[in-house]
């Protein structure tokens, strides 16, 4: 598995516009370099990253090889009730990884 | 005693020239010869915001894309893209797409966000293969696209590298 880096606040005020980063280890392999003797690399990439918010959709990504390694992923969402956070990324060769963060909304 | 250039006759010495300039000549033209790398360009970049956009207009405004303007490894640069809206039920940004001019191909991102995003504020890191431009489109939900562009300039390259 994937090690992942998720930064939710734990706490908001309902209605709050809050802040979500996100990182995983992953080696992003563009699929145009080639190695020592001249082979090309196959390509090797997260191509989708999702989050769902109470199981409602708030975000959804679609990266290309021009992402950096270790792709980071930071956008907002409004804090709505308390629950789950779930990110999922998926990519080539059946890549798929997924993490959740529970959030207590007042 | 004789060397070989002082018994050289005044042919030899124009034929010995023509070898020379026509060498440098074939040296030129090889180095003339465009590389065939696959590589995007910056027409097709236009052809992948035509497939966003279609025939719909491109408007100037609303989105600000903040890249460094100088890049010293083009293997992580940071990019942030904040477009101006209210984010409600009506009046929302329905996505973004970042496209770029040199890297072997010209998609960088698309997202897809809507109301409970609260705001249109998106952070990632790019790959840069050259010093080129990058622009950033956002589709809002009224269906009207606004763009934003930087130049960035890049010493050192990503993406076509060999590995270490």
């Amino acid at each position: 598995m994937a090690r992942t880096l998720i930064n939710v606040p734990p706490k908001a005020k309902k209605g709050e516009v809050i802040a979500i980063k996100t990182l995983i280890s992953h080696e992003m392999e563009t699929g145009y370099r080639h190695d020592n003797v001249g082979k090309a690399i196959p390509r090797d990439i997260i191509s989708l990253f999702v989050c769902t918010y109470n199981g409602l959709e708030v975000f959804r990504a679609e990266l290309f090889p021009a992402i950096a390694a270790n792709p980071f992923i930071s956008f907002y969402t409004v804090a709505t009730a308390s629950g789950t956070f779930e990110f999922k990324w998926t990519g080539d060769n059946g890549f798929s990884a997924t993490e959740s963060v529970n959030i207590t909304v007042e | 005693m004789m060397t070989d250039d002082d018994m050289m006759t005044d042919d030899e010495a124009t034929r010995r020239q023509f070898m020379i300039g026509a060498a440098s000549l074939a040296g030129g033209l090889v180095t003339v010869l465009p590389v065939t790398e696959a590589r995007a360009t910056p027409e097709t970049m236009q052809a992948a915001i035509k497939k966003v956009v279609g025939s719909a207009p491109l408007r100037k405004g609303k989105v600000a894309l903040h890249l460094p303007p100088l890049v010293e490894n083009g293997n992580s640069v940071s990019m942030d893209i904040a477009v101006e809206s209210p984010m409600t039920a009506d009046n929302y940004v329905r996505a973004i797409h970042v496209f770029n001019e040199k890297n072997p191909q010209s998609n960088v991102i698309s997202i897809r966000l809507g109301p409970p995003a609260g705001q249109a504020k998106v952070a990632t890191r790019m790959r840069l293969a050259d010093s080129q431009r990058i622009m950033a489109i956002a589709e809002m939900n009224d269906g009207s696209f606004w763009s934003d562009e930087v130049d960035v300039i890049v010493t050192i390259a990503a993406c076509l590298e060999d590995p270490v």
